[in-house]
């Protein structure tokens, strides 16, 4: 179950992230998640609250933007939705030299904080609480 | 008043930049790197077993990493061959990860390692997300396995560069349907190619070989289209995760970080009994 590390991974960029700083609380995190990219979105909503444990996402709600495999054939220009499991031999021309155009996405596109607190008070990111474990 | 941060963060980019820069080096250092998956008991072993001794017997520098052994034997079978093979226990760990890769390889490859073998966790899910650095990829599957294991596994088929039907004597006995089985792989992997092996027959014996001596000696590996990521689709990597920002050392975690760390602590067999957490 790769969802684990996947979860610790997202956690991490997160918590890495400059958009993280100055910040009390991610509430959220948007992710996009392809079709073809091979993560179950149950296991990986599981795991991601157990990783988000004693961290400053503690809590945090994970929204999946769920997108959908296609693909398009060059030499003859047909674009399909690829299915699960998916057809990625051209349904048109029969031909393998297609391109996925959409579906392996496995990316964080999104924080939400809840009320950082003093806002725009605070220069510095004084304030940024990472609980002992 | 909640305030929404934009991001553009792929998940494993640290996992793809450390593949990268694995890759580059071990270029530099005339290493190609193979890597294998498959199920549990798709016969692997033993076709790796016949690759080694083959590829020793032709004095082709070969080294062999495996993460997935049934048993203390089959490694000392691996080591039969004559080359070094380096056993990583994982427990319970459900892939390898290219930073899990580079230090097991630090101080342990040998100079002069023209082609190395790394034998994934056994399992067709998890590997398959993780590139390690390799130029070839191959997925196996036993005749017994069913011709419609490509369709279970597509990540793992879609992205395989070779794919190798190992237990061919027994096929018929299994009622192995080859035209299926390749219709198959064809539909989520059109033009990779099938080769049918037979440890017990001997039949396909070197195909693992000469394939990975052809990337190693320039030839370019199969694309598949599931790696060809148009702009929409997060290019960048070869396994289409977008990258964006950062290098790290994977294992460098702040201390402070609170969470615990769901990587099982990779050790060798000789080290064995360094506690090591797991997830499942
Ligand atoms: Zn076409």
């Amino acid at each position: 179950m790769h969802e684990m590390s996947i979860a610790v991974a997202m956690v991490e960029q997160v918590t890495e992230t400059p958009a993280a700083d100055g910040c009390q609380a991610v509430s959220a995190v948007r992710l996009r998640l392809g079709e073809l990219a091979g993560v179950v979105a149950g296991s990986l909503r599981f795991c991601f609250s157990l990783a988000c444990a004693g961290t400053v996402l503690e809590g945090a709600e994970l929204l999946i933007e769920h997108v959908p495999g296609r693909a398009r054939c060059e030499p003859c220009g047909a674009e399909w939705a690829t299915g699960m499991p998916p057809q990625l031999c051209c349904p048109q021309c029969e031909g393998g030299k297609a391109e996925l155009v959409s579906g392996r996405e496995l990316q964080i596109t999104g924080l939400r904080h809840a009320d950082g607190a003093d806002g725009g008070g605070a220069a510095h990111h004084a304030s940024v609480q990472v609980k002992e474990s | 008043m909640c305030r929404v941060v934009d991001l553009q963060q792929a998940v494993l980019v640290k996992n793809d930049e450390r593949a990268g820069s694995l890759r580059a080096e071990l270029t530099a250092r005339g290493t190609t790197v193979v890597n294998l998956l498959s199920s549990p008991g798709s016969g692997k072993t033993a076709l790796l077993e016949a690759e080694l001794a083959l590829a020793a017997s032709r004095g082709v520098p070969v080294a062999a990493l495996t993460a997935d052994l049934a048993t203390e034997h089959d490694a000392e079978r691996l080591a039969r061959a004559g080359v070094p093979v380096k056993q990583v226990l994982t427990d319970g760990l459900c892939h390898l990860e290219a930073g899990m890769l580079g230090e097991q390889l630090e101080g342990w490859l040998p100079a002069g390692t023209r082609l190395l073998f790394v034998e994934n966790v056994g399992n067709l899910v998890c590997p398959a997300s993780y590139d390690l650095g390799e130029s070839l990829r191959v997925v196996l599957a036993s005749v017994t396995e069913g011709e419609d294991k490509p369709l279970k596994y597509p990540t793992a088929f879609g992205l395989a560069q070779l794919v190798i039907v190992t237990k061919d004597d027994i096929a018929e006995a299994a009622g192995f349907d080859e035209e299926a089985f390749r219709a198959n792989v064809h539909q989520v992997n059109p033009g990779v190619d099938v080769v049918l092996t037979s440890a017990r027959r001997g039949t396909g014996t070197g195909l693992l070989l000469e394939r990975a001596l052809a990337v190693a000696g320039g030839e370019e590996a199969h694309r598949p289209v599931m790696a060809r990521t148009g702009s929409g689709s997060g290019g960048g990597s070869s396994y289409g995760h977008t990258h964006t920002h950062t290098h790290a050392h994977p294992h460098a975690h702040a201390d402070a970080g609170a969470h615990a760390h769901p990587h099982t602590t990779i050790t060798t067999a000789s080290a064995a009994g360094v506690p090591a957490r797991s997830h499942s």
